[in-house]
């Protein structure tokens, strides 16, 4: 058993880490609990925006944080684009069908990223990339700090958003009743695209504060569709705050593991808990009853 | 000529072309060929489980894998060949099939929930295996590789060609084990579990049983194509065998043919290689090598034929040559 100061360290690392992975998360939630669409090619988006980041300091020396504003905008716009022109067509067809149309979308992004940037891993050197702050015993990593940060501010500003602008409260009618808010005479095509465009914004938040943790190859995105998954399922589908909660216990569950078993460890443990939860719970921590 | 005059001499002149191809094609064209079989033979596999029973496997490279390993662990340890190695194969990878069908379905775990546990235990399998040293770990499992210049049956070791034999008759006997099933019970209890499960049951189907015997054929099959992955690669990395892009792999051909369609996987999986495999060399001839082109262009045409096809290459291809369109 390591001594107590590692598992504190390693729990606070775990809580940041996991408030971006709520953030992704959350992306993959309000497209789920809106458009009911499952989206295969989340990982992808994100590490298209991992891959922004990276492109953007290497050739114009933009700090991440900088670039996260820019990608938020440009893949909000992407986003929009994808719905409107693709997916809404596939609105009414079968589950599988849209599953196998976001799969293909995933395809074509991980490799277009591989031709373009090659096999090799890519990071983001800042200069204050191993500086950490110290709070007597505790040592934080200062950019997954400021990752963190930004992963609250990103969710709160789309809390903000679905519960007080008129479009948002649109959005939650569509989500409750989308028979009953097409009557209404709400444009559903329209709101379905602006979620898929707040979906893809938060995820390219998300993968320009990830970029700094973690080091970034074109075959990561799978990885991340199934961990955002496994923090979406933790926490319930189409449930927002689940997808937070969900990013936390698996951020958190991800660190203890990676310090107490083994690092290798770490992906064991949230895909364990995967199956657990599909079998004992599957409507996860924060969902309704199904029965 | 009659319509079904037509379809016998297509079909003849199919089944010769495909029985000289390794005498008269050079290497390459058979091993692009062998490629085509394996994912036409594997997509059958899978078909079983969506096509025919509706129920969407993303996970299917853990039988691949397990499969693989399976045998390979027999030859490389206890130097049992794939004649023995093949029933321990289907012996495990049908009782996995039959513990994560019987999870699944007995507490009711259906559409994409089903998919993310087929897929997560494909993900602990690979994570599993890396740090299973008997069988090689992540550093791979090597099976030794003997002269390849004549034909060693019994260690199923020979010249290209044999690979190419194996899996050719491995895929008409998918083919012919799925005809003959869709005609029987089995087939149309499961295609009415994949238009409505609530209806079938209501028609007094046993619907969990008939849904475990597709899970359970399904892997059993795949098994196989496991075991003739292991002994024609002749090594094997848990990064690669229960990949997610593996499970994607099976899965395209099928799905870009035809789902639940008997010919299906195999268009799919000839278009896939003459287009994926065609496109690479392509560029390769004119000096260009892209890694990833190949994928991409699954990725295309995926997207293709589920934005303008839905049901897949073959309906309105068997619909030109002359074949009933068995979109059944």
């Amino acid at each position: 058993m390591p001594a107590l100061p590692y598992v504190a360290n390693a729990v606070i690392s775990g809580i940041l880490t996991g408030t971006v992975y709520g953030l992704m998360a959350l992306g993959l939630s309000a497209i789920f609990g809106v458009i009911r669409l499952v989206n295969f090619a989340h990982g992808e988006l994100m590490t298209l925006a991992m891959y922004a980041a990276a492109a953007a300091f290497q050739g114009l020396a933009l700090d991440p944080f900088v670039t996260m504003i820019l990608a938020a905008v440009a893949f909000g716009a992407l986003g929009y684009v994808l719905q409107r022109g693709f997916i809404n067509r596939f609105i009414g067809r079968t589950e599988h069908a849209q599953m196998l149309l976001m799969i293909a979308f995933a395809i074509i992004i991980g490799n277009v990223l591989l031709l373009g940037f090659g096999p090799d891993a890519r990071n983001v050197p800042t200069s204050y990339q191993l500086d950490s702050f110290e709070l007597g015993p505790l040592l934080i990593d200062k950019v997954r700090a400021y990752a963190a940060l930004a992963a609250v501010v990103a969710t709160a500003l789309l809390a903000a958003f679905f519960r007080l602008t008129l479009t948002g409260k649109a959005i939650r009618a569509c989500a409750d009743n989308p028979v009953g808010a097409r009557v209404a005479g709400l444009p559903v095509g329209h709101l379905y695209a602006v979620t898929f465009a707040l979906g893809a914004g938060s995820v390219a938040v998300a993968g320009c504060a990830m970029v700094q943790l973690i080091d970034v190859t074109p075959g990561l995105g799978p990885a991340y569709t199934l961990l955002a998954f496994v923090i979406v399922i933790v926490g319930g589908l189409g449930s927002m705050v689940g997808a937070l909660l969900g990013g936390l216990v698996i951020g958190v569950s991800e660190a203890l593991a990676g310090l107490l078993i083994a690092p290798s460890a770490k992906s064991m443990v949230s895909f364990g808990l995967l199956v657990l939860l599909l079998l004992v719970r599957p409507q996860g921590l924060m969902g309704a009853s199904r029965r | 000529m009659s319509a079904g005059r037509r379809r016998l001499a297509l079909s003849g002149a199919v089944a010769i072309a495909l029985l000289i191809l390794p005498l008269v094609g050079n290497n390459y064209l058979v091993s692009v060929a062998t490629l085509a079989l394996f994912l036409a033979y594997a997509g059958q596999a899978w078909n079983v489980m969506m096509g025919f029973a509706g129920q969407l496997s993303l996970g299917h490279s853990l039988y691949v894998g397990l499969g693989a390993y399976a045998s390979a662990g027999l030859f490389v340890h206890f130097g049992i060949g794939p004649w023995a190695g093949v029933w321990l194969a289907v012996a495990i990878c049908s009782l996995a099939g039959a513990f994560i069908g019987f999870l699944a379905f007995r507490l009711r775990i259906a559409g994409v929930q089903l998919s993310l546990l087929t897929i997560a235990f494909a993900e602990l399998a690979r994570i599993g295996f890396d740090h299973l040293d008997w069988l090689g770990g992540p550093g791979g499992l090597f099976l030794p590789v003997s002269e390849r210049s004549h034909v060693d049956l019994l260690a199923f070791r020979g010249p290209p060609g044999t690979y190419y034999y194996a899996i050719l008759l491995l895929t008409a006997g998918a083919l012919a084990l799925c005809a003959f099933l869709l005609r029987r019970r089995p087939g149309y209890y499961w295609r009415a579990i994949r238009e409505d499960e609530v209806a079938a049951q209501a028609l007094g189907i046993d619907t969990f049983r008939w849904k475990m015997f597709a899970v359970v054929l399904s892997s059993a099959m795949t098994a196989v194509a496991g075991v003739f992955f292991a002994f024609y690669n002749n090594s094997l990395f848990p990064e690669q065998s229960f990949s997610f892009g593996r499970s994607i792999e099976i899965m395209l051909g099928p799905v870009i043919g035809g789902l639940g369609t008997l010919f299906g996987p195999i268009i799919g999986a000839v278009a896939l290689v003459l287009l994926g495999d065609g496109t690479t060399e392509l560029l390769a001839k004119t000096g260009v090598d892209l890694p990833g082109i190949r994928q991409a262009v699954h990725g295309v045409l995926l997207l293709l034929v589920t934005i303008y096809m839905p049901n897949g290459l073959w309906p309105p291809l068997a619909r030109v040559l002359g074949f009933e369109p068995r979109r059944l």
